[in-house]
């Protein structure tokens, strides 16, 4: 129980004084990438051998005895998802870091470097030759600035007394006995923080909006619905460092003097969800949630809410209707939720990150926070990392870095020495950018420039074997399905946009539709009702600026140069590798194929429907697509 | 006709989250966590529970993506088709699933329930795409070679 600031200051000072009595501690990485490479596994043979050796003690806590001690942590994202299983010993200051761990090293990384002073170089980090030992050597990560993700990887994900000895509720102490609320909602104002899921809203005015209203029953709430295909950053803060997101929102909820927070979890986040679950469990049997909080008569109640496979339900008014138990279809704005969001409340509305930058803010001041990233966009932002990239993973850096600098310092550069095209930024709502925009600095505003948007920091990196009007119909059929139906510009429009695409892709394509394409695209975005539906056409509208030559050899060459597109493939015959078996012909569904056996035979281009059923089986490799 | 024990087991649930409107998603949410899907006579009597019409229980749950009145298979595979999957190759992995389990676009489930496949827009683990997510397992770096192995697997 802890009732009372010296309570914490105490709690505080024991959980610092346990952490340093380790003498070695073992730390897994869990979050969601690992665990798919089999983490868990990991994690129970390590407890399982240290469990099973003299001489040392397994302690979840640390207690007193004379043995050596060990801890066994689940982390948070340690950073290099490609290169998971992670695992870091670390003995004091010193960190070594380990991947791709499989089950049968681990006996091994326990008597030689646990036990032992010995690293073992095979399973070092590797780049352009050079093996790096500690964590923050590694480029991937010494290039990276970490505010949000400070902790992840540290610290047990899952440890109240870990979150505190990383420092973790001071801010809320701060915050509580050392400032009005006016006086919180004056510093993320002054900060210059702005909302970190997409629209870059300043969240000290949205902050200031709620603290206003003649209307006392406010709501704190979270999005963590992070629904773009190829972002992974709100998970990992959810599941890495679940404390620092209930903390972040507590202070929101003092500042702007709400007693509900809630957080909305897309559905496909489990694990999130579990963390989140077992802090809430937690804190509120310590008292550090509910009722009177450190004795200060500040009341904060947390609840958590799924998310049910609706991409829509990331705009706030759908969200809102989402936890009342409604349809989550976006309503017609104003009123804004700052004015009436859930149960026509004013209602805090912010994404996971930004409730996770706010703790530090509190603790170091604007000042510091405004000396990091650029004048208009102060601070961090996290990306994650995917694509034809050669390190996956999840980043934080300071706002105004550019491109080159992500995908070449700290990505390490294209997948299998491929070149580079695009990156996707903004997912389905965003649009992408080309080599010649690499040295652009990533910010709201910048970025804007450029026709497309920062948004929540999915970095979906493409090269030469990716074609960009396909990618365009991608995103198209996602926003389509995703349309919640209400207006008729999004539900219409995009149905059309989709189908327009369709055939192009197809090779029916005529030059005008890139003009109806244009056409149906700035109706939409300037007629949508909600953002989903207003930001739908952009990935289209960016690759037509972009890439217009690969629409146009589409339409008019029938060519697709990254040979994505079945239709415009053309199956050819190789008669230097052709024996003649005629297997190719029996298999063809529309008999596009002929000839005699023994000689090579010929692929009718004109009856071809490209299934690639002959290529799949030749006996020979002797049928390729031509380019 | 549900036996009694659906209906206990929807009490329990309902109690859970309280009587009240607001609690219709977390309730179906929990109700397809145990049948593996929403049986229609369990929505009308969780509606009239919590006080709302049918007509609203039902114009919700078939808004959610998630929520199915067709009972799914023992393994609900959801094969990633985000950004990231799809940059990587993830259509070859459902076109392996949807051929070697004999199912359509149409047809999802197989006839003996063992297998449900369908498709997903991010499960989060982007770094290690293509991947593919059985119930609650996330599987990396998937290939269409993967996906033949893990069907056999869960086949046992």
């Amino acid at each position: 129980m802890i009732n009372n600031r010296e309570e914490l200051k105490a709690a505080v000072a024991s959980a610092k004084e346990q952490i340093k009595e380790y003498d070695v501690r073992i730390l897994v990485c869990s979050g969601t990438g690992c665990i798919a490479s089999g983490s868990e596994k990991v994690y129970e043979e390590f407890v399982k051998i240290v469990g099973e050796t003299p001489g040392v003690t397994l302690t979840f806590e640390p207690h007193d005895s004379d043995e050596k001690k060990l801890g066994v942590k689940k982390t948070g994202c340690q950073g290099v998802c490609e290169l998971g299983p992670l695992v870091r010993i670390q003995k004091g200051d010193q960190v070594i870091q380990y991947t791709k761990v499989q089950i049968a090293d681990c006996q091994k990384i326990f008597e030689s470097t646990v036990l032992g002073d010995e690293v073992i170089e095979a399973l070092l980090y590797k780049q352009n030759g050079i093996s790096y030992k500690a964590p923050d050597e590694i480029p991937f990560i010494a290039k990276q600035t970490r505010i949000v993700l400070e902790n992840c990887g540290k610290y047990d994900a899952e440890s109240f007394d870990e979150y505190l000895a990383g420092g973790g509720f001071s801010a809320l102490q701060k915050a509580l006995f050392e400032m009005t609320p006016a006086d919180v909602v004056d510093e993320i104002d002054k900060s210059g923080l702005r909302g970190r899921g997409g629209g870059g809203f300043p969240t000290g005015r949205k902050w200031k909006q709620v603290a206003r209203q003649k209307e006392t029953t406010r709501y704190v709430v979270c999005n963590g619905d992070e629904g773009d295909p190829g972002a992974f950053m709100d998970g990992s803060v959810m599941e890495g460092d679940p404390y620092k997101l209930i903390e972040g929102m507590m202070i929101a909820g003092y500042a702007c003097g709400a007693e509900n927070g809630y957080i909305y979890v897309r559905a496909e986040y489990p694990m999130s969800v579990a963390r989140l679950r077992h802090a809430i469990a937690e804190l509120e049997s310590r008292n550090m949630l509910g009722e009177n909080i450190l004795g200060t008569g500040f009341n904060f109640y947390m609840h958590i809410n799924r998310g049910a496979g609706a991409f829509v339900c990331g705009e706030g008014s759908a969200l809102t209707a989402s936890i009342e138990g409604n349809r989550g279809m976006p309503r017609v704005k104003p009123p804004r939720t700052v004015e009436k969001g859930l149960w026509e409340k004013p209602t805090v509305l912010n994404n996971v990150e930004t409730y996770a930058n706010v703790p530090k803010i509190i603790l170091q001041g604007s000042d510091w926070f405004r000396s990091i990233g650029t004048e208009s966009s102060s601070g961090c932002k996290t990306f994650s990392l995917t694509g034809s990239i050669q390190n996956t993973g999840l980043i934080e850096v300071p706002m105004g870095t550019t491109l080159r600098e992500i995908i070449f310092d700290i990505g390490g550069g294209l997948k299998d020495g491929g070149t580079f095209k695009a990156v996707q930024t903004g997912g389905p709502s965003g649009g992408c950018l080309t080599e010649s925009e690499l040295d652009v600095p990533l910010d709201f505003e910048t970025v804007k420039k450029y026709g497309t948007i920062i948004g929540s920091g999915g970095l979906v990196v493409m090269d030469d074997n990716t074609c960009m009007v396909e990618v365009a119909r991608f995103f198209m059929s996602f926003t389509q399905r995703e349309s919640c139906g209400k207006c008729v510009p999004c539900r219409e429009g995009t149905k059309r946009m989709l189908e327009i695409m369709e055939k192009i892709v197809a090779g029916k394509g005529e030059l005008e539709d890139i003009d109806r394409l244009q056409e149906l695209a700035t109706m939409i975005k300037s007629t949508a009702l909600c953002g989903l539906g207003k930001s739908a056409p952009l990935p289209v509208l960016s690759t037509i600026r972009m890439f217009r030559d690969e629409y146009v050899e589409h339409i008019v060459d029938h060519k697709c140069r990254a040979k994505v597109c079945e239709a415009m493939k053309k199956y050819v015959i190789n008669p230097d590798e052709c024996r003649g078996c005629s297997k190719c012909a029996k298999n063809c569904p529309v008999g596009a194929i002929s000839g005699v056996v023994k000689k090579p035979f010929t692929i009718d281009p004109s009856v071809c429907i490209h299934c690639g059923a002959c290529k799949e089986n030749c006996a020979f490799d002797a049928i390729y697509i031509e380019d | 006709m549900l036996d009694q024990s659906y209906y206990t087991k929807t009490d329990e649930i309902i109690a859970v989250y309280g009587k009240k409107p607001a609690s219709l998603i977390p309730i179906m949410q929990d109700i397809q966590g145990v049948y593996r899907y929403l049986p229609g006579e369990l929505l009308t009597y969780v509606a009239e529970q919590i006080g709302i019409t049918e007509a609203k229980a039902y114009s919700v749950a078939t808004f959610y993506e998630n929520f199915s009145f067709e009972p799914k298979g023992k393994y609900v595979i959801k094969v990633c088709d985000g950004t990231a999957c799809h940059v990587r190759k993830s259509a070859p992995i459902l076109d392996t699933f949807t051929k070697e389990l004999g199912l359509s676009k149409k047809k999802h489930t197989t006839d003996d329930m063992m297998f449900t496949v369908e498709t997903v827009s991010c499960l989060g683990a982007c770094g290690l795409a293509p991947t593919v997510m059985v119930n609650e397992d996330v599987h990396p770096k998937m290939t269409p070679e993967k996906a033949q192995e893990l069907i056999k697997e869960l086949r046992g």
